[in-house]
């Protein structure tokens, strides 16, 4: 666990108090996070697409607190807009971060907030539309002390 | 636990068709289920496991939250205005609690 003990020595180095990591094989794989993309689609296609944006930073310095803005392009009109967006970060202990639901009124299909990253890894964001349609966008954060411990 | 404080920024007032935005915060140590304590036992999960916004009633923006997210849950989103009224923002415990804010909104 070459992993561990690094972020302990660090951990302690820095005065925090040292958070108990689970140990790798519990990390998921991206088979969890293709099952928990298949149950928000149920099962159809999640293509990459353009339409959905996702604002992470590049370097996360503190994995318990990483900004997330997702933002995705929509007139949000009645007739066209975005329902939900899920948010799953692949390589977490569970991989589920959000799910955001949206309605006409939201105006613009965005939302922020802030999430936990137990490690490097990428970020995905699925989108639901009113027609049914599913989009999908990732992006990787580095995380140079991780979070999932809370 | 702590207080649970819920904060919220939100415009006072707005024209019609105006999009605002509103800003959520609430404190909460939201327990992930993943952290160990000295004895080696895993501290059971409590977060905030769902937001609601609703404006006149109506629900304008929700989310399901799980234990990634962080600590005092931070939560902007947004909103098209069309009638003056009240937000109500509504913030679920694992342990049954319900936390709760008003706010109006004028609109001329």
């Amino acid at each position: 666990m070459k992993e561990v003990s690094r972020r302990k020595v660090l951990a302690l180095g820095t005065g925090l108090v040292a958070v108990a990591m689970l140990p790798l094989p519990a990390l998921a794989s991206n088979e969890k996070v293709m099952e928990d993309i298949r149950k928000f689609t149920g099962g159809a296609e999640a293509p990459e697409s353009s339409i959905v944006k996702l604002e992470v930073p590049e370097i996360a310095e503190n994995g318990n607190t990483v900004p997330l803005s997702v933002s995705v392009d929509s007139p949000m009109t009645a007739d066209n807009y975005v329902k939900r967006v899920i948010l799953l970060a692949e390589k977490n202990p569970n991989p589920g971060v959000a799910t955001f639901h949206f309605s006409p009124r939201s105006g613009v299909a965005e939302a922020s907030t802030r999430m936990r990253l137990a490690t490097t890894q990428n970020v995905i964001a699925v989108a639901e539309l009113s027609d049914g349609s599913f989009h999908m966008t990732k992006s990787q954060v580095k995380v140079t002390i991780g979070g999932c411990g809370g | 636990m702590a207080t649970v404080k819920p904060r919220v920024k939100a415009p006072k007032s707005a024209t019609t068709g105006e999009i605002i935005t509103i800003k959520t915060l609430i404190s909460h140590k939201m327990e992930s289920g993943q952290r160990k304590d000295k004895q080696g036992n895993l501290i059971p999960r409590q977060i905030i496991n769902h937001f609601t916004a609703r404006y006149n009633g109506e629900v304008v923006f929700e989310v399901d939250i799980e234990p990634a997210i962080s600590a005092n849950p931070y939560l902007q989103f947004n909103m098209r205005v069309e009638e003056p009224g009240e937000f109500e923002f509504i913030w679920n415990d694992d342990d049954g609690s319900v936390y709760a804010t008003k706010q109006k909104l004028k609109v001329g």
